[in-house]
C-alpha cells in the first residue's frame, strides 16, 4: 500500500504554513491544524550540511549534544581560588564574559574588580583600587579562560573560595565562586563595609563548613540530578533557584551537622543558605561549564558551548572552535525593577549564567518554571511559549532534564548557529539587572535575546569551516 | 491631494492581513485611498494606477512592507499611516497573546509528530523552500502557492514520487482529503466518487453538482493546473489515479483537466486501462483526446464539467436518468429564457463579458461559447487556439476574463477571497455601451469570501444604475458553485444575487449557455 492510500485512512493533521484564514477553514472542521506563525527566511542565509573538509555538521552536532547530555557534573569539594583555579595568581582578577581591558569595564565589572581588590587588601580604599586596577599591575582574564564561571560580574579574586565541580564522565573539572545573596553584593559591582564583611565571613566560617561537609561525602553531590529535579519543583535554574537551593540543603544537611561542632555557627550557615533563592544558582552555574567543556573541540559542530557577558561585550563561542569568541555590544534588559529603579539605571546584561541557556536549562527550561514571571515579567503562558520558541534553535532536546508541562519533554538543548540563522530566532535569556554605576548593585531582573550579531559573525567562519 | 508612503524594511505580513488593514484604512472618512502592499514589481505599478507611488515606494524591495495613503491632508495622511503601523502591530501582538505558534515546518513537527499533511500558501518565492521542508519531512503537501517556477514544480512531484507522497500544486486552489476541505472547497457527503483534478474550481464545480443530486465523493486530489503538461508529464494525476484505483472506497473515478499534452494522454490512458474501475474523464476544450478515451471501455469522456458531475452521477445506479435527455429539456428551457431576457436589450448592445474568479469556470464557459457564437472570445485564458486579450486589463468585444489567473494575483489576495477587483470590473464593463451580458461565477466554501453574493449583488445593483443612466438595461448571469451544507449557503448566496437582480443557472455550463443565447442568433 502506498502511503497515499494509508493517509486516506488516516485522521488528517494539518501544519499551516501561510493564510491564516486557510487553517481557520480547516479547524472549523473539526481537524486538527498546527498554524505556523510563519515568517520569510533571512536573506542571504545558505543551508550549511558540511565543512569545507566534508565533515557532516548534523553528525558533529550529534556528537556534542551527546557528550553534554553524558555529562555528570558533581559537586566534589572546595577550595581557595589561587590553589585550584589553573593559572590563578595574587594579582589576577578574573571576570564574567568575553575578555575585556579596564578601559571599557561597564560600571558594575568596574565596582567589582575595585572591590575585590580592597577585599584583597591590595589596595586600602576606592580610589588606590581604581589606581591599582587602571595601572596594568593587574591581569584581568575571563572565568571562562580558567573553566571557571561568574554570575554579573564574575569577578573571582585570589583568596576567594570556590566549589570544585567534576564532569565524572570526562573528569574535566569547573569553578565557581559562592553566591552572595541579593541587594548590594559584589557581584553586582556593590562596594563598601558589609559586602566585604560578607565575603570575610564567607571565606571564615561558611568555605569551612561546607568544605568540611563535603569532605565527609566521598561522592560528593550530584548537581545535575538536583537541576534535574528542581526543573520539576518550578525552578529553571537561572534566575529560579528557590526548589534546587532548598533541595542542595536537603543533601548536605547531614553532612553539615555531622561536621560541624559550633551550632551557631551551623544555624548561620543554614539561614544564609536558606534567605538566598539564588544559593544554587553557582552550583547550576559551573555544572553547565563542566558539563559543555567536555564537548567542546567537536570538528564541524555548529553549536554554542559558551555565551557570556561582561556588561560591555556579549560573546558566544562553538564546540568546534572553543577558543575563538565572536563579540556583539550586550543588550538592553527589559525587566522589572525594585522600587525607585527604572531602565535608565540598568547596566546592559551581564553575567556567565547564560552557560544555563547554553547547556539546556535556563531560559530554555522557562516552561518549567511558570513562577519565574513575577521575577522577570511576563505571564506563565509566555514562559511556556519561551520554551517552545527555542526547540527551533536548539539541535536536540535533553534525555535528563525535562519538563512537566510539556508531558516531560526534554529541554531545548544545543543551540545551533544555523538554526538561530535560518530562522532568526535569537536565544531568549533570563537575567537579574545591575545598576549601571559601580557600588549600587542588583535593581531588577529580566528577559532579553542574545544579540545577533554574536550568531551572524559565528555563521560566516561556520561557512568557512 | 497630500500623497504619502512608509516603508517598512524586510518586514512580512502575508497579503490577507494586508488586505485587512487597507481596508481599515480606506474606512478613514479622511482618507482618499490607501494601499498597504509588500514591495513587489506588480504591487508598484498597482501603486502606480492609483497615484501612490512615491520614489521611495518606488526604491522599495519586494521585502519591504509599502503603506501608502492619500488625504486631502498631511497631517491626515500622517494620521492614516499613523494607524496603518497600530493597525499592523495589533495582528502581531495578538499572535502573541494567543497559543504558541511554532515559526518552522521542523519545530512545529517536533511539538506534533502526527501531523501529516502541509498547506502551503506562502508567497510563491518561498513556496518552494518550505515544500521541500514538508516532503522531506514526509509530509504530503497541498501548495496553495502560486509563482512557482515550473522547474521547481518538476523537481518537487519527482521527490514527492519517489518518497511516495502527494504533492498537489503549485496553484491547486482545492483539495478534499479524507472528507476535508483543504484549501477553497465546500462541505460535500462522503460517496463512491474519487475526483482527480488539475482544476481547482473544475473540482469544486463537478463535487458540488455531485452533492446537489445526492453523490459524495471519496477523495479529491488537486494537481496544480501544470501537472499534465509534457514538462511535467502528470507525475501526481498519475499518482492519485493510482491511489484511487486502489481505494476500496472509490467505485467511480473523475479526472479533471484542461488538455493534456498528448504523451501524457497516453499515459493516463495507460493507468486507466489497468483498472476496471469506471472512469469519466473532462478534458475540457480538448475535442483531439475524446476518440482516444472513447477506445477504452471503462472509460466515458466529458465535455463540460456539468456533463462531468451528470455522467459519473449516473454511474452510480438511479441516481440521475439519462443525461442526454436532461440536457436536452435544460437547454430549452434556457433557449426560452433568453428570448425573453432579449428583449431588455438595445440594438447595439452586442457583446458578452466573462469575469470569473475561477479559472476552470472561465475555460468551462469558453467552450460552450465556442460551440454556440459565431465570432471569436477573448481571453487572458483562452482555449487553445483561442484569442489572447492583448491587455487583460481591458476587454474588447466577446470576452472572458480569468481574474484568478497569476497576473492578477501577485501580491494580493485571489478573487474568491477579496471581490474588490471584480466589483471593479463590473462597473467597468457596465460602462461599455456595446456590452449586453455580464456573467460570472460565485464560488462558496472553505476559503472564500464570507458573503461573496452581497458584495457583488451591490456592484450588479450600481453597474445596473450606470447603465440605465445612460439608457440601457443590463443582463447580468451568475451560477453558484457550492452546496446548502457551506457556510455561506447556497440558497442564501442564491437569492441574495437574485434580488440584486441577476439570473442565476444552476450549473457554470448553464449560465454559460444563456450568456451565449443572449448574444447570439
Amino acid at each position: 500500500m502506498t502511503k497515499i492510500n494509508e493517509l486516506f485512512g488516516k485522521d488528517l493533521t494539518v501544519l499551516n504554513v501561510g493564510l491564516a484564514s486557510m487553517a481557520k477553514s480547516v479547524s472549523d472542521q473539526g481537524v486538527r491544524v498546527i498554524d505556523l506563525d510563519w515568517q520569510p527566511p533571512k536573506e542571504g542565509i545558505p543551508r550549511l550540511r558540511q565543512t569545507r573538509s566534508g565533515v557532516s555538521m548534523d553528525a558533529a552536532n550529534q556528537e556534542v549534544v551527546s557528550r553534554i547530555q553524558r555529562g555528570q557534573a558533581v559537586l566534589i569539594g572546595m577550595g581557595i581560588a589561587r590553589d585550584v583555579i589553573p593559572g590563578m595568581h595574587a594579582r589576577m582578577i578574573l571576570h564574567a564574559g568575553p575578555p575585556i581591558e579596564w578601559q571599557r569595564m561597564c560600571g558594575p565589572t568596574r565596582g567589582a574588580v575595585m572591590g575585590a581588590l580592597i577585599y584583597e587588601g591590595l589596595a586600602g580604599d576606592e580610589s588606590e583600587a581604581m589606581q591599582l586596577a587602571t595601572s596594568g599591575a593587574i591581569e584581568f582574564s575571563p572565568c571562562h579562560h580558567h573553566h571557571g564561571v561568574g554570575p554579573m560580574a564574575g569577578v573571582v579574586s585570589a583568596s576567594m573560595p570556590v566549589w570544585i565541580l567534576e564532569n565524572k564522565a570526562f573528569g574535566n573539572r569547573a569553578y565557581c565562586t559562592l553566591n552572595e545573596g541579593l541587594g548590594k553584593v559584589l557581584r553586582y559591582g556593590g562596594m563598601g563595609p558589609e559586602v566585604y564583611a560578607r565575603l570575610k565571613w564567607m571565606a571564615s566560617d561558611l568555605y569551612p563548613a561546607l568544605d568540611r561537609a563535603l569532605q565527609s561525602l566521598p561522592n560528593g553531590i550530584d548537581i545535575k540530578s538536583l537541576i534535574a529535579q528542581a526543573l520539576h519543583m518550578g525552578d529553571e535554574c537561572h534566575n529560579r533557584n528557590r526548589a534546587a537551593t532548598s533541595l542542595f540543603l536537603r543533601a548536605i544537611g547531614p553532612a553539615l551537622a555531622r561536621t560541624n561542632k559550633d551550632n551557631e555557627v551551623l544555624a548561620k550557615v543554614i539561614e544564609f543558605i536558606d534567605r538566598n533563592d539564588h544559593f544554587f544558582l553557582n552550583l547550576s552555574m559551573p555544572a553547565g561549564k563542566a558539563m559543555l567543556e567536555a564537548a567542546e573541540g567537536v570538528e564541524g559542530s555548529t553549536i554554542v558551548t559558551v555565551m557570556a557577558r561582561n556588561g560591555t561585550d556579549f560573546g558566544i563561542r562553538l564546540a568546534s572552535m572553543p577558543e575563538r569568541w565572536f563579540v556583539a555590544p550586550a543588550g538592553q534588559v527589559q525587566g522589572l525593577y525594585f522600587p525607585q529603579y527604572t531602565e535608565k539605571d540598568a547596566n546592559p546584561d551581564i553575567g556567565d549564567s547564560t552557560i544555563t541557556e547554553t547547556a539546556g536549562y535556563g531560559g530554555m527550561a522557562m516552561a518549567a518554571a511558570p513562577a519565574i514571571t513575577q521575577f522577570v515579567g511576563g505571564t506563565p503562558q509566555m514562559a511556556m511559549q519561551n520554551t517552545l520558541e527555542m526547540y527551533e534553535i536548539t539541535f536536540g532536546e535533553h534525555e535528563n532534564l525535562t519538563i512537566p508541562a510539556l508531558n516531560f519533554r526534554g529541554t531545548p538543548l544545543g543551540i545551533d548557529v544555523r538554526k538561530v540563522m535560518e530562522t532568526g530566532i535569537l536565544p531568549r535569556i533570563n537575567t537579574g539587572i545591575a545598576h549601571k554605576d559601580p557600588g549600587v548593585g542588583m535593581v531588577g531582573a529580566g528577559i532579553l535575546r542574545a544579540p545577533e550579531k554574536c550568531f551572524k559573525d559565528a555563521f560566516e567562519a561556520i561557512k568557512e569551516m | 491631494m497630500i500623497v504619502k508612503t512608509l516603508i517598512k524594511t524586510s518586514e512580512y505580513h502575508d497579503s490577507v492581513s494586508l488586505m485587512l488593514v487597507a481596508r481599515e484604512l480606506s474606512k478613514l472618512e479622511s482618507v482618499q485611498d490607501a494601499a498597504v502592499v509588500m514591495g513587489t514589481e506588480a504591487n508598484k505599478s498597482i501603486l502606480a494606477d492609483a497615484g501612490l507611488l512615491t520614489e521611495e515606494a518606488g526604491a522599495a524591495s519586494p521585502n519591504d512592507l509599502v503603506i501608502g495613503v492619500s488625504a486631502p491632508s498631511d497631517s491626515a495622511a500622517d494620521a492614516a499611516l499613523q494607524k496603518a503601523e497600530v493597525l499592523l502591530k495589533q495582528k502581531a501582538s495578538s499572535v502573541q497573546a494567543g497559543e504558541f505558534k511554532p515559526k518552522t515546518i521542523r519545530g512545529a513537527l517536533s511539538s506534533n509528530p502526527a501531523a501529516n499533511v502541509a498547506v502551503i500558501s506562502v508567497a510563491g518565492r518561498y513556496a518552494t523552500d518550505e515544500a521541500w521542508e514538508a516532503l522531506s519531512h514526509g509530509l504530503h503537501v497541498l501548495l496553495f502557492s502560486d509563482n512557482v517556477s515550473l522547474e521547481d514544480e518538476i523537481s518537487l512531484k519527482k521527490y514527492a514520487r519517489e518518497q511516495g507522497l502527494l504533492l498537489m500544486g503549485p496553484g491547486a486552489g482545492t483539495t478534499i482529503l479524507n472528507g476535508v476541505a483543504l484549501g477553497f472547497a465546500n462541505v460535500l457527503p462522503r460517496g463512491p466518487v474519487g475526483i482527480v483534478s488539475a482544476a481547482g474550481t473544475g473540482l469544486q464545480e463537478v463535487s458540488t453538482l455531485l452533492a446537489r443530486h445526492g453523490v459524495g465523493i471519496s477523495q479529491g486530489i488537486g494537481t496544480g493546473g501544470r501537472d499534465l503538461k509534457k514538462e511535467v508529464g502528470g507525475v501526481m494525476m498519475l499518482e492519485a489515479l493510482k491511489a484511487l484505483q486502489q481505494d476500496d472506497a472509490t467505485n467511480v473515478i473523475v479526472l479533471i483537466s484542461k488538455p493534456p499534452a498528448e504523451e501524457v494522454v497516453r499515459l493516463i490512458l495507460d493507468q486507466l486501462a489497468a483498472s476496471v474501475k469506471p472512469a469519466v474523464i473532462c478534458f475540457l476544450g480538448g475535442d483531439a483526446s475524446q476518440s482516444a478515451l472513447e477506445k477504452i471501455p471503462n472509460v466515458i469522456p466529458a465535455r463540460t464539467l456539468y456533463e462531468c458531475a451528470l455522467l459519473a452521477g449516473r454511474l452510480i445506479p438511479d441516481e440521475v436518468g439519462d443525461v442526454k435527455t436532461f440536457l436536452d429539456a435544460e437547454n430549452s428551457g434556457l433557449a426560452k429564457q433568453a428570448q425573453n431576457l432579449k428583449a431588455r436589450l438595445n440594438a447595439n448592445q452586442y457583446y458578452l463579458r466573462g469575469l470569473f474568479s475561477g479559472g476552470t469556470l472561465c475555460y468551462e464557459a469558453q467552450v460552450i461559447w465556442k460551440e454556440i457564437l459565431d465570432i471569436p472570445v477573448h481571453s487572458n485564458a483562452p482555449l487553445p487556439g483561442g484569442s489572447t486579450l492583448p491587455d487583460s486589463t481591458k476587454s474588447r468585444r466577446h470576452t472572458a476574463v480569468d481574474l484568478g489567473e497569476e497576473e492578477f494575483t501577485v501580491g494580493r489576495p485571489h478573487p474568491m477571497i477579496d471581490n474588490d477587483l471584480r466589483i471593479r470590473r463590473i462597473l467597468q464593463e457596465a460602462r461599455d455601451p456595446e456590452v449586453a451580458v455580464i456573467m460570472f461565477d460565485v464560488v462558496i466554501g472553505y476559503g472564500a469570501h464570507p458573503d461573496p453574493a452581497s458584495e457583488l449583488g451591490q456592484a450588479v445593483e450600481d453597474a445596473q444604475k450606470l447603465a440605465r443612466g445612460e439608457g440601457r438595461e443590463l443582463v447580468f448571469v451568475a451560477s453558484v458553485t457550492g452546496t446548502e451544507e457551506d457556510p455561506q449557503s447556497l440558497s442564501r448566496t442564491t437569492s441574495t444575487l437574485e434580488h440584486a437582480g441577476v439570473h442565476v443557472c444552476d450549473s457554470n455550463s448553464a449560465a454559460a449557455r444563456l450568456t451565449a443565447l443572449l448574444v447570439s442568433g
